[in-house]
């Protein structure tokens, strides 16, 4: 099952500027109502969009409900985006949303390997850069939209440019929309041989 | 060369070095819960594939299920059912091992674990759940996954990771009474923010971790995900040792002799290099308080809830923190009334937990506005709890007495604590609305909260003598 490749986006960003954005935030547990990857959409920030808890009245205030954002395909954010919960279905919802990106000074980790995992490329970049991109967009967000390239690792808007670093696995994993389980079993040999020595190093495990 | 802990453990279990900076890593035992592992089994099904090795597989209903007397597959938490039956018939066809509902062995995941022998020093173990971390207080890597990982980890019995940097803790020095292994790792994220460790292993070390016992570990493990660690881990000793002994799953004849001389050599050898060392002194951590809405947000007991400085940084989410508790800057945190109190979680509900608490309980009642709730961490620890009387301390204080689970950590759209209700809770996360819509959850250990309880206010656990 080959996933969804990441090469080059062009979207409208939307700030979302808070530190320690949790996966309970971006999806409550409450929202998680089937045994399945799909219906997440409705439930992404929740807690934030709507009005009322459990409810679906958009809470005008929340940034992914303001026009000037509409149709927004990357997340500007702050440090330790993505913390807390395992829970996938967090990135599950953010892609059926249509988030394609998310810029932040840093991710948690489970979090950053469920997007490379998913098609979602999490960008690291300085708080300073982050909130200088969200600047750059603001009077405009439907015009002024970022450009993500990924190949060439930089995040573009108008004239400004800015590089990013990323490592090399999970890039050419985004680039080539791998599937790593496949990529594995491929080397079945090499853990079968692994294992055999590995059961008589330790033998009580 | 003198070698970490950590690297002994990621040596031997590297299978091969992959294209740049990647390692397969091979995978020693698979822990699985009906709230993500339902999706990793249904979708490893749906691709065809099959669980490489079904026996080092252990998969627990934990999360969703009820933790009221008599409960079943029905819970209150819409839907529920689906996600306990299609884990359930998903793990029966895969063959792997199920502690369900009814099993005496059933249990919060990190608590089942230990007390099962399941987790092992020397061993490599994952589970999709972000808490597997606590199980490194075992000398294991131990850490959470994504539910894909978790297919991957099924299916191939290995996880492509690149290595993660190395760090020690050095928690030097004694602990003062009333001070426990949840308000060190309180104490070191409040002194070094919520991402402070930025995905490294962290070998927790020195005197006060060597003191605490194994369950105090487990707790000080726990929240390492929480300061953003790849992982914790703790070196094996004699504690651990003698705690493993005799454990169902755990080794026994020759093999536990040859498992224990490998187990005793597994610590950082004298001049391993971290990339990165912390020193804690232990003198200046008294038990600790949440104020706010991340683990960092918090606070001795005896303090009150920070000023806020424009300048800081950090400014708007201290302030918006601040609003959704219902807190102001300068306030008291001691004497801070409360609706609720929680003992339980993946944190704190093993059976020194609910001993502390207990000893603060006996023969006194909680204050009458609380809604007091025991939910112990496994069916093992209830039995136990319950053969010791502790249970009679508990209802006779005014607690609810649960079977176990993960319960009231978390808010799944079934029970809550309520609108704005401000609750004293033992669990690891004071997120916005984590226990319930616009909850307001205070972080603390067993004894603070059972202090508080009795109280009805946030108390100093010090400050309450002893029945």
């Amino acid at each position: 099952m080959a996933l969804q490749p990441f090469t080059v986006h062009r979207g409208v960003a939307a700030p979302l500027l808070r530190i320690n954005v949790d996966t309970d935030a971006i999806i409550p547990s409450r929202e998680m109502k089937r045994v399945s990857k799909q219906g997440l959409a409705a439930g992404l920030f929740a807690i934030w969009r709507y009005t009322e808890p459990g409810g679906r009245e958009p809470d005008l205030n929340f940034v992914l409900n303001k026009p000037q954002y509409r149709n927004a395909s990357i997340l500007l954010s702050g440090a330790n985006f993505g913390c807390g919960s395992s829970r996938e279905h967090a990135v599950w919802a953010l892609n059926e949303f249509g988030i394609r990106a998310i810029i932040a000074p840093s991710f948690g980790r489970i979090f950053y390997h469920n997007c490379t995992r998913n098609g979602i490329l999490p960008i690291e970049l300085e708080a300073a850069v982050v909130h200088y991109l969200a600047e750059a967009i603001q009077a405009a967000p439907q015009q002024n939209k970022l450009l993500v390239d990924l190949p060439n690792q930089q995040v573009s808007v108008a004239e400004l440019k800015f590089s990013f670093t990323i490592e090399a696995t999970p890039k050419r994993m985004l680039v080539e929309g791998l599937d790593p389980i496949a990529m594995t079993l491929e080397m079945t040999e090499q853990i079968n041989a692994f294992e055999l020595q590995h059961r008589q190093r330790m033998p009580w495990l | 060369m003198a070698k970490t802990l950590f690297e002994k453990l990621w040596q031997s279990h590297l299978v091969e070095q992959l294209d740049g900076d990647a390692a397969l890593i091979y995978i020693d035992r698979i822990l699985l819960h009906e709230r993500t592992g339902s999706i990793a089994l249904k979708s490893l099904a749906a691709a065809d594939r099959q669980v490489r090795n079904p026996d080092e597989v252990f998969c627990v209903i934990d999360h969703i299920v009820d933790t009221l007397p008599g409960r079943g597959d029905e819970t209150m938490m819409p839907s529920g059912k689906e996600f306990i039956q299609t884990t359930r018939s998903a793990a029966q066809s895969a063959g792997i091992h199920l502690f369900d509902i009814d099993h005496p062995k059933q249990g919060i995941v990190h608590v089942v674990s230990p007390e099962q022998g399941i987790v092992q020093p020397g061993s490599t173990l994952v589970c999709p759940d972000s808490h597997t971390c606590s199980q490194g207080a075992l000398a294991a890597l131990a850490w959470g996954i994504g539910s894909s990982e978790a297919e991957h980890a099924l299916a191939t019995k290995t996880l492509r990771i690149n290595k993660p940097q190395s760090m020690r803790i050095n928690f030097e020095g004694q602990l003062g009474t009333g001070v426990t292994a949840k308000d060190m790792i309180l104490y070191l994220i409040a002194q070094y923010s919520a991402a402070g460790s930025a995905g490294t292993v962290i070998e927790f070390a020195g005197e006060a971790v060597r003191n605490l016992s194994i369950e105090g570990r487990l707790t000080l493990c726990n929240m390492a995900v929480e300061f953003s660690a790849f992982t914790g881990l703790i070196a094996a000793d004699k504690k651990t040792i003698d705690y493993l002994g005799g454990r169902p799953y755990a080794p026994s004849g020759e093999n536990w002799k040859q498992a224990v001389r490998y187990w005793q050599s597994l610590h950082s050898d004298a001049g391993a290099v971290f990339d990165r060392e912390i020193t804690i002194d232990c003198a200046a951590i008294e038990p600790m308080i949440t104020w706010g809405n991340s683990p960092e947000h918090s606070c001795p007991i005896t303090g009150t809830v920070p000023k806020i400085d424009s300048a800081n940084k950090k400014s708007a989410s201290m302030q918006r923190a601040q609003d959704y508790m219902g807190v102001k800057p300068g306030q008291k945190l001691a004497g801070l009334p409360i609706d609720g109190a929680f003992i339980g979680s993946c944190t704190n509900s093993r059976i020194s937990d609910l001993r502390t608490a207990a000893e603060i309980l006996r023969g006194r009642t909680v204050a009458a506005n609380v809604r007091a709730i025991c939910v112990p961490g496994s069916t093992p620890v209830k039995h136990q709890a319950e053969a010791e009387g502790l249970d009679k301390i508990f209802i006779q204080a005014g607690f609810e007495w649960r079977e176990s689970g993960c319960s009231m950590c978390f808010y799944a759209g079934g029970e809550s604590f309520g609108f704005q209700q401000r609750v004293a809770t033992t669990t690891n996360r004071n997120f916005e609305s984590r226990q319930g819509p616009q909850t307001r959850s205070h972080l603390a250990s067993p004894a603070t909260v059972a202090a508080s309880a009795l109280a009805g206010q946030l108390t100093d656990p010090r400050t309450t003598q002893k029945s």
